[in-house]
């Protein structure tokens, strides 16, 4: 008779054996409850007494795996009750964002992430130097071009934008679909204008990347802030990035001012400290990534978290060598690497860890939302 | 420092009580050896797996929801002990667990907003959060930078006391002398052999919640050099806790509080005690020893699906039959026995509204024991079980200590240079019963004035 179960095993069926695992460890986490302070994922957990798939995709991607609940949990291993609740979440996470990828088709491309990527980006930077040399002959490209429109001698401003605005288009479509599917499988009824501030300003600030307070755990039981910081470069980076093309392409557009632009320049200023970021940012969390507890690792998946920070990074170094050698026969390659690099980080955002920010903010909003219904019954 | 010098403070134990004494002796300038059985994954024995404190204090603050003055903890702590409490010293505590709830954040440890839910202690106790790893990891952590020495897997096997006087201590092959002792080793609720003194065999049943590690050897060689004794051995804190639970350490979350929404049986299928006497914590505190008294001590809850969903999954599925024969048939008691008690307590049952907020009227008639309130018929398939056996939180026999938390000896003259904290002089306060969050209360605020005592008295 009563033959130990392991705890907080329950029949019923998921899709995954990581599922399932997940499963348990909420289980076992509503009947303890002691981490309900640290984060979103407790609160959102209790609310419910059964896990669904979608359910535990949710909670997962309200995890910023700080790791405060495993330093924190006296059932963690050794214990035999085994509750890694960030290593697992972190895999069911990674699993989600290929179980909601659109096209269906191109979900496998998640499974080897960093060799994916890598190829593409490869290949990309190929067809740039191979495509400018076709274009025209090598002289070309090795030649010195500078003041206004010195890139599209390499290549026609509307080639440029025929071939980014297409990638950019595509990538945006995968990513808006893949997360309606995410969006629907979560269960998420619609939000309010309330909702939609709180979870900006919950990812804005990464709240729930402090552990309840303490800051993150990486390496062992003694938290900093370490990897907040760096996220922050990164995605600050990032949107500075963006914003710098933003205003490049009005200023084509709109005033007619062709790059490249001065250093002085908006686009050129903000590029610059985005730059920094991206540079900074994805740098720190590699070393915070190899610096990381063997047991907070989710290793099997770890690829395309590596495969991004690196695009990101090489996208910032690229275009920073591009600044700098613009003025020399090196601009060609600089630009063929650079357009290389961003073309393949655009074909690979919606396949890879980019997208964890989008579903991190409807697990955030669904959230938001969860919590004003109930703060408004009660 | 090397291990052959001598320290002015060891503090042997590795939990709350012994970090607070270690910290507030460093803070008071002394050298400090910590010594923690355990390795550094179960550091912390029994503390691993607490969740508040109980603290007296005078008005509401961010994380708590009002005031809880000491009268009133003074009171509850009467009502919970009926009367078995040093009142002096139990005062003392009270008084001095004002101050705990700013040191404590000094010491890094951090308290969460009551989020209130099932515990209505949100007034009362202080939720570390996280928990009690949490907040041992904070201890640590502040106990290192201070310079507190710390060695783990270094259980100490004896005590060198001359006349009331400490001299030295070994664990492994090492001794190491120091100027004055704290000992904050814990009980002794996981040396079943010695509760088999006072439970007999019974004892080799038992669940032990917290740690393998409070054997009691500290306890037993004070006990042994003439340390006098407090509380009563028989005492413990237990409940009732999933059967399926491990031998050690299975904490907090094997726990089962379900007994309202059906009836409990014996290895018999007979019942043995009214399910519906209390309401929780009282009904949680009393079933442990319920079940220590029956054959066997297991027990089993049966129940049927109307009320499966009206209680929190707990860790272990319920075991489940389509009828009430094949549940006996898989909980390994006699069908027909288990199918007679039933339906004889079904035949009992009055009609009345369900209520298991309050003491409702669903209550039965004409049986024996009764079960006085939330009764209902068990009809409806399938049917489920939980085994439940007495799961033990900590034991209450230990050293008698004065206000400065020394150890008195058996002439009732206080020790040289001992002093006890926590658990190991529980006794002290807690003659039999248990108010939610006192341990810590106890550990915290005798830890440190151990610890600061101890320093004054080696520095001197
Ligand atoms: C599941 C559970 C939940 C609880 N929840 C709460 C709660 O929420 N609030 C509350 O106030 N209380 C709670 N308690 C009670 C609380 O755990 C104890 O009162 C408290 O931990 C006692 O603290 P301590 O420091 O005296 O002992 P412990 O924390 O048990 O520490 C004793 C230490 O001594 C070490 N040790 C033992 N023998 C030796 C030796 N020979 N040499 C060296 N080291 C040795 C052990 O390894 C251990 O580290 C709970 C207990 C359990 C089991
Ligand atoms: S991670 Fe551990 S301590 Fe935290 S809620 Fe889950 S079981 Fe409890
Ligand atoms: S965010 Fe941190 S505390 Fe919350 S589940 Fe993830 S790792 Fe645990």
């Amino acid at each position: 008779m009563l033959a130990t179960e392991r705890a907080g095993s329950r029949p019923g069926a998921h899709a995954s054996q990581i599922l399932t695992e997940a499963d348990r460890l909420m289980t076992i986490c509503n009947s303890c409850r002691y981490c309900e302070g640290l984060c979103a994922v407790f609160p959102a957990m209790e609310m419910r007494t059964s896990f669904r798939d979608g359910d535990l995709n949710y909670l997962a991607n309200l995890c910023h795996s700080c790791g405060a609940c495993y330093y924190d949990c006296q059932f963690s291993p050794p214990h035999e009750f085994d509750v890694n609740v960030p290593r697992v979440l972190a895999a069911v996470r990674a699993d989600s964002y290929r179980a909601y990828a659109w096209p269906r088709a191109l979900a496998p491309l998640f499974d080897r992430n960093g060799l994916a990527v890598s190829i593409i980006a490869a290949l990309s930077v190929a067809v740039f130097i191979a495509g400018f040399v076709g274009w025209h002959d090598p002289k070309v490209l090795f030649g010195v071009h500078i003041g206004e429109g010195a890139f599209y001698r390499l290549m026609p401003h509307n080639a440029m934008v025929a071939l980014f605005g297409g990638v950019f288009l595509f990538a945006l479509v995968a990513l808006a679909l893949g997360l309606r599917n995410f969006w629907r499988d979560i269960a998420a009824p619609s939000a309010s204008p309330i909702d939609f501030a709180r979870a900006g300003h919950d990812a804005a600030t990464l709240r729930y990347l402090d552990g309840g307070g303490a800051g993150c755990h990486n390496e062992n039981e003694k938290p900093d802030d370490r990897r907040r910081v760096y996220h922050h470069a990164t995605f600050y980076g990032f949107m500075l990035c963006f914003a710098s093309t933003s205003v490049a392409t009005l200023y084509h557009y709109a005033l007619g001012r062709v790059a490249p632009y001065p250093w002085y320049d908006l686009p050129v200023l903000l590029g610059s400290l985005g730059g920094i970021g991206l540079l900074v940012g994805p740098a720190g969390l590699l070393m915070q990534k190899w610096a990381r507890d063997e047991e907070l690792r989710d290793e099997p998946r770890a690829g395309m978290d590596v495969a991004f920070l690196a695009m990101l990074f090489l996208t910032s170094l690229t275009g920073f060598a591009l600044l700098f050698l613009r003025a020399t026969p090196a601009m060609g390659t600089m630009l063929a690497l650079h357009l290389g690099v961003v073309f393949a980080l655009f074909l690979t955002m919606p396949y890879g860890k980019f997208v964890h920010g989008l579903y991190r903010y409807a697990a955030l909003l669904r959230y938001a939302r969860e919590r004003r219904v109930m703060s408004e019954k009660s | 420092m090397g291990f052959a010098a001598k320290y002015d403070v060891l503090v042997v134990g590795g939990g709350n009580a012994a970090l607070c004494a270690a910290i507030a002796a460093r803070r008071a300038g002394a050298s400090v050896l910590v010594l923690e059985a355990a390795d550094k994954f179960y550091r912390g024995g029994n503390t691993r797996h607490t969740r508040n404190m109980r603290c007296a204090h005078d008005a509401a603050t961010d994380t708590l929801s009002g005031p809880y003055p000491e009268e009133e903890f003074w009171d509850d702590l009467q009502r919970v002990t009926q009367g078995q409490t040093d009142e002096a010293l139990a005062r003392h505590m009270i008084a001095r667990s004002k101050d705990m709830l700013a040191w404590m954040p000094e010491q890094g440890v951090r308290f969460q907003p009551s989020l209130g839910g099932t515990l209505s202690l949100g007034r009362t106790n202080s939720f570390f959060m996280g928990g009690g790893r949490a907040m041992l990891n904070a201890l640590y952590r502040t106990a290192e930078a201070l310079g507190v020495d710390i060695r783990y897997e270094a259980e100490v096997t004896s005590l060198d006391i001359e006349d009331g006087m400490f001299l030295s201590a070994t664990f492994g092959t090492e001794t190491v002398r120091a100027a004055t002792l704290v000992a904050a080793a814990g009980g002794f609720e996981s040396n079943i052999e010695w509760l088999k003194q006072y439970w007999g065999d019974a004892a080799d049943n038992f669940l032990i919640r917290g740690t393998r590690n409070n054997r009691g050897t500290v306890l037993r060689m004070l006990l042994d050099s003439d340390v006098a004794e407090v509380g009563d051995p028989t005492q413990c804190h237990a409940v009732a806790i999933d059967a399926r639970a491990p031998k050690f350490d299975g904490g907090i979350i094997t726990r089962l509080d379900c007994v309202i929404f059906g009836i409990v049986v014996n290895k018999n299928a007979e019942r043995f005690y009214d399910e519906g006497e209390d309401i929780w914590p009282k009904r949680y505190a009393i079933w442990g020893r319920l079940v220590a008294g029956q054959p066997d001590q297991i027990g089993y809850i049966v129940f049927d699906a109307s009320v499966l969903n009206m209680f929190m999954p707990s860790l272990y599925p319920p075991i489940v039959g389509a009828t009430i024969e094949e549940l006996a048939g898989k909980l390994g008691l006699d069908p027909a026995r288990l199918a007679q008690t039933v339906t004889t307590f079904n035949a009992a049952v009055r009609p009345g509204t369900f209520d298991d907020k309050i003491l409702d009227d669903c209550r039965t008639e004409g049986i024996a024991p009764p079960k006085s309130h939330w009764a209902r018929r068990i009809e409806n398939a399938p049917f489920y079980a939980y085994p439940v056996r007495p799961g033990i939180t900590f034991t209450y026999l230990g050293t008698r200590v004065t206000r400065e938390a020394r150890i008195v000896m058996r002439d009732g003259k206080p020790s040289a240079n001992m002093y006890a904290a926590g658990e190991i002089m529980a006794g002290n306060v807690l003659g039999q019963g248990y108010a939610a969050g006192i341990g810590m209360t106890i550990g915290a605020v005798f830890g440190r004035i151990a610890g600061g005592e101890a320093a004054r008295h080696a520095r001197n």
